[in-house]
């Protein structure tokens, strides 16, 4: 362990760093140079960020362009995965050639973490994340989201199906 | 009595030798030296059809692998059951098996439940050679009023068949079509409309026949599952009671050899909890004020019907047990009656259909509890009569009527009868025309929601436990069953937020206003009751919660009379 010649630990300073001035200039060169470089932040509310396919936002449901039919058939498994214990999904009998659909889905947006656990479990790639994160409520019941916030079609689901399709 | 030797570990080589009966099955065999040998067609309670291939064993000294349920066991058989040419054919089987099994587990309502799934990760291949396309086979078929068949799902392993031959005697399914076309069906005229058509669901070791009642309602292991007793009729048979959010939404035999065996009826399984998850239940004591049953606290109502009782002498009271009650409620009810109110009045309603009973199961007495009742005491030695009291409330002798867990204005008769009481006091866990004319209405607890025993017709003492919580009673591990959700849910999770509602036990009701009108009579639990009551009855003596486990015991009585016979 190196001392700073208080008793202190720290780097061991020289001479010419101990005189404390020309360490000054230096440090202001440094920010000066940083002046004519180009910018890195964003004036956020007015200047969207479009996150790239990785990227975990908000899970949402697939529907299905055509038909304007969910993929879901309410297995639960998403449910069942979830950690923190988010989801909940209540089955009901349809006409439909998957028998089985949800009639109820609801995430509770206080308790997801975004771990994207229900994406990759789900067998019929039906609930995704999607590149959704400004989630924004003033009431903690506005953030169970129903069937209706969650149904996205397919076709504005695009780049995150693309991208889960190197894992299949 | 042959011995025979069940190697489960094929490393070590050494196995278990269990004696057995003469021609007992290796299959059974090997479960009585602990060993699960896989099976789907064999099932214990249904006649040997060999079919499923599931069962192969390699036996010491045959020269091919033999079926475990067919194969009756000789002097000094050595079986192994994992050695490496039964781990081979058993994966072999499931590969065969799955050829044309769709593997729709996420939206098959057996996921969960099912052997096929289960024997698949334990034993399966895990890969198919099997490239071709699915057979197409009929789906969502109704097979009578209460079960759907899929035949994509089925294996055709035969056992709803047998079961429908064997055990109904009703032989209605059959399997038609032939190769991979083949599929079940019902002969033609006939339907599964049996009174026992159901349990071929439970026999059903994939989510072929479903019910069509619970079909994607939940999933098994959103569900806690709790031994109770079915209380549909004198039979008592042992059911499982599963829940989810406090809702009961199946019920499903227990095997209990002494009672139901595997098997339960179609009514008990669909009907007999009803009324625990009725829109009519009563959420709260009532008293009439101003003519009109109107909300109170549970301590006021106490008070007030203590209060009420007090003006009467002996004889112008009556008390009225009920053989749908617990051994417990109709016990703190005959010490109430006999010790508190000093009356000899007391009896309860028989609910006897005659005809509606079968060699099977189902009993003309459609109540759980009658022998119960009977044992406890719950009958007129000097007293009046059911039949009785009726007529001693019609001439004006007796003016107050205490009614536990029944309904007794059946007729229009009765209920102008009823209503010439001066107080009647009910409990009662939904609104019927009894509680509507009653002065004091206490909600109780019904068979789900409390610990209780009931004696069935053959003088079995049975324990049910409780699977539904009240608004009292915390759903806490210990007494109640868990599902995932309840373990690791909180109260906030709208999920676990389903009706609690608020009741008592008829025991805890009648005990406190036993002791308001200086009773002793304070219990802190069913058990305490019952272990008092086997203290002092001589037919329960001996038993206790612990005794009667899940399989329950029979009364002293009920064994000795067994021997005679």
């Amino acid at each position: 362990m190196m001392t700073n010649g208080n008793g202190k630990t720290g780097p061991k300073l020289t001479l010419w760093e101990k005189l404390y001035f020309p360490e000054i200039i230096h440090g202001m060169s440094i920010t000066i140079r940083a002046f004519f470089r180009p910018k890195f932040t964003r004036q956020y509310p007015e200047e969207r960020w479009t996150p790239p396919p990785v990227f975990r936002g908000r899970p949402v449901l697939v529907m299905e362009d055509e038909t304007k039919v969910e993929r879901c058939v309410a297995c639960g498994l998403c449910a069942r995965v979830c950690p923190s214990l988010a989801i909940e999904v209540q089955a009901a009998e349809t006409e439909l050639d998957k028998e089985r659909y949800p009639e109820r889905f609801e995430i509770n947006m206080l308790r997801c973490i975004f771990c994207g656990f229900c994406e990759e479990v789900c067998p019929e790639e039906a609930i995704i994340m999607s590149k959704d994160f400004e989630i924004t409520f003033t009431d903690p019941r506005d953030a169970i989201f129903g069937k209706e916030k969650l149904l996205i079609p397919a076709s504005h689901l695009k780049d995150r199906l693309e991208f889960l399709k190197q894992y299949r | 009595m042959p011995k025979v030797t069940i190697v489960e570990d094929p490393v070590d080589g050494k196995g278990k030798t269990v004696e057995v009966e003469n021609g007992t099955t290796v299959i059974r065999a090997a479960a009585q030296a602990g060993v699960e040998i896989p099976h789907f067609c064999w099932h214990p309670g249904l006649s040997v059809a060999g079919n499923c291939r599931m069962c192969l064993v390699e036996i010491e000294k045959m020269p091919k692998l033999a079926i475990a349920c067919a194969t009756q066991v000789s002097e000094g058989m050595v079986v192994h059951v994992n050695s490496d040419k039964a781990v081979e054919a058993r994966k072999a089987i499931l590969e065969f098996i799955l050829i044309n099994h769709p593997l729709d587990c996420p939206i098959c309502d057996e996921a969960g439940e099912c052997n096929l799934q289960d024997y698949t990760y334990s034993h399966g291949p895990g890969h198919s050679a099997f490239e071709e396309a699915k057979n197409k086979k009929p789906k969502r078929v109704p097979l009578g009023p209460n079960v759907v068949y899929d035949a994509e799902r089925c294996i055709l392993c035969s056992r709803c068949i047998r079961f429908m031959d064997e055990i109904a005697k009703e032989p209605t399914l059959t399997f038609v079509e032939r190769g991979d076309r083949v599929f079940i069906d019902t002969f033609p005229g006939k339907d599964l409309t049996n009174p026992y058509s159901m349990n071929v669901i439970d026999l059903c070791p994939v989510g072929a026949l479903t019910n069509r009642e619970y079909r994607f309602k939940a999933r098994v292991w959103e569900t806690s599952s709790t031994e109770g007793i079915c209380p549909g009729c004198a039979r008592g048979c042992d059911v499982n009671i599963w829940v989810r959010n406090n809702e009961i939404l199946r019920l499903t035999p227990r095997h209990n050899p002494e009672v139901n065996n595997y098997w339960i009826c179609d009514n008990g399984r669909l009907n007999s909890f009803r009324h625990v998850n009725s829109g009519e239940r009563l959420n709260s004591p009532m008293i009439r004020k101003d003519g009109v049953l109107q909300e109170a606290g549970w301590d006021e109502a106490l008070a007030h019907a203590a209060d009420a009782l007090k003006p009467f002498s002996k004889d112008e009271i009556a008390v009225l047990g009920s053989a749908f009650a617990s051994v417990e409620d109709n016990y703190v009810l005959r010490k109430f009656a006999r010790q508190v109110l000093g009356t000899q009045n007391i009896d309860f309603f028989r609910h006897e259909i005659e005809g509606d009973q079968d060699a099977l199961l189902i009993r003309a007495d459609k109540s759980p509890n009658a022998y119960g009742a009977l044992e406890v005491g719950v009958a007129p030695s000097k007293g009046a009569d059911v039949n009785r009291i009726f007529e001693l409330i019609a001439s004006g002798k007796i003016k107050a009527l205490y009614v536990m867990d029944d309904d007794i204005a059946a007729t229009k008769e009765r209920e102008e009868l009823l209503a010439k009481l001066d107080v009647l006091i009910v409990n009662h866990w939904v609104s019927t025309k009894t509680t509507q004319l009653a002065d004091v209405v206490f909600p109780s607890a019904t068979f789900a929601e409390k610990f209780g025993t009931y004696v069935n017709f053959l003088g079995r003492v049975q324990l049910s436990r409780p699977a539904v919580s009240t608004l009292e009673q915390e759903r806490v591990p210990g007494r109640f069953n868990m599902s995932r959700l309840d373990k690791f849910g909180s109260a906030f999770d709208k999920w676990n937020k389903g009706p609690r509602r608020n009741v008592r036990s008829s025991w805890e009701i009648i005990s406190a206003i036993g002791s308001l009108l200086g009773g002793k009579m304070r219990y802190q639990s069913a058990e305490k009751v019952f272990d008092e009551l086997a203290q002092s009855i001589p037919s329960f003596k001996g038993l206790s919660y612990a005794r009667l486990g899940d399989r329950g015991a029979p009364l002293k009585k009920a064994k000795e009379e067994a021997l005679v016979k």
